[in-house]
């Protein structure tokens, strides 16, 4: 299991090393007013806000199973 | 209760990190300027993630629904469906963020395109297969003949998204398909490699995820439902 996660951690930091300037071709009109005014900050704000949420419900819920299936064991338990 | 790879932490974990990598990241770094596409080309790093997430918790259905049939367990049967369902999830998610992403970049919100139809079909027969689940009362024969139409329901969707799409003759807009070249072919450059990979895990695990709760809720209710009997 260490192993794995090692190398899990190990392939995260690979993908996020380098990073290069983009090179623009033609005159694809491409979101770069958002970006030089700074407001697509704003917009990864909000997206992270709302994972942010919905990653916190999730693991309320993975929690409240996990009390769940102790109360079982502890069941089971005083019944052996 | 049964203490497996479900209920373990370090994946989901991982999983929080890859999705807010993606986040921050997807938006953020370069992405190649390509007509029509423009800053759509960003869907790539959440549209096409449902599908992946799709196929490989639909995979982890199909092998439990085969383990089932080779040796009849009630936790295996439970694991298979409480993954379609998961599954059915992100699959409906892809079909709708990829009939948005085709009103902006094909003009409409569905196009008679083999590959947007054989998404639909093979949803549809996954839908079947909930359906024939509700039907049956009896909970051996349930599963047994669930288990056995799933074989059915994943190879028809192998053949609906995988194969049919991708023959020579049939034309299709869909990148990847008909002629059309694969995203990484043209235009899928390092920096999208950078985010698209951590962003195919960091989704996967997220459908893992909520099938796992699924299956754990769905133990302790049979747990409950066999001590009553």
């Amino acid at each position: 299991m260490r192993n794995i996660r090692f190398i899990l951690l190990l392939l995260m930091v690979l993908c996020s090393g380098s990073l290069f300037a983009q090179e623009t071709v033609g005159n694809v009109e491409m979101a770069d007013g958002l970006r030089s005014s700074g407001k697509i900050y704003v917009v990864v704000s909000v997206v992270l806000i709302i994972l942010a949420g919905l990653l916190m419900y999730l693991i309320s819920i993975d929690r409240k199973v996990n009390k769940m299936e102790k109360n079982i064991e502890a069941e089971n338990q005083l019944k052996e | 209760m049964k203490k497996d790879i479900f209920s373990a932490t370090w994946w989901k974990a991982l999983c929080a990190i890859f999705l807010i990598y993606t986040c921050v990241a997807g938006f953020l770094l370069p992405v190649p300027a390509l007509p029509i596409l423009h800053e759509s080309i960003r869907n790539l790093y959440f549209h096409v993630c449902m599908w992946f997430a799709m196929i490989f918790i639909l995979t982890v259905s199909l092998v439990n629904s085969i383990r089932y049939l080779m040796n009849a367990t009630e936790d295996r049967d439970i694991i298979a469906s409480q993954c379609v369902n998961a599954g059915m999830v992100f699959g409906v998610l892809g079909l709708i963020t990829g009939s948005l992403w085709a009103r902006y970049t094909w003009g409409a919100w569905w196009i008679n395109d083999p590959k947007l139809n054989g998404a639909a079909i093979s949803i549809l027969s996954y839908f079947a297969y909930i359906v024939l689940r509700g039907s049956i009362d009896d909970e051996q024969r349930k599963a047994r003949v669930s288990a056995v139409y799933n074989i059915f329901a994943y190879v028809m969707m192998i053949v609906f998204i995988m194969i049919y799409p991708r023959l020579n003759n049939v034309d299709s807009l869909h990148p990847g398909n008909g002629g059309n070249p694969g995203f990484n072919s043209y235009d899928l450059d390092s920096h999208m490699r950078m985010v698209f990979y951590p962003a195919v895990i960091g989704w996967l695990l997220l459908c893992v995820w909520v099938a796992s709760i699924n299956i754990r809720t769905e133990r302790i209710k049979r747990y409950y439902l066999n001590k009553n009997v």
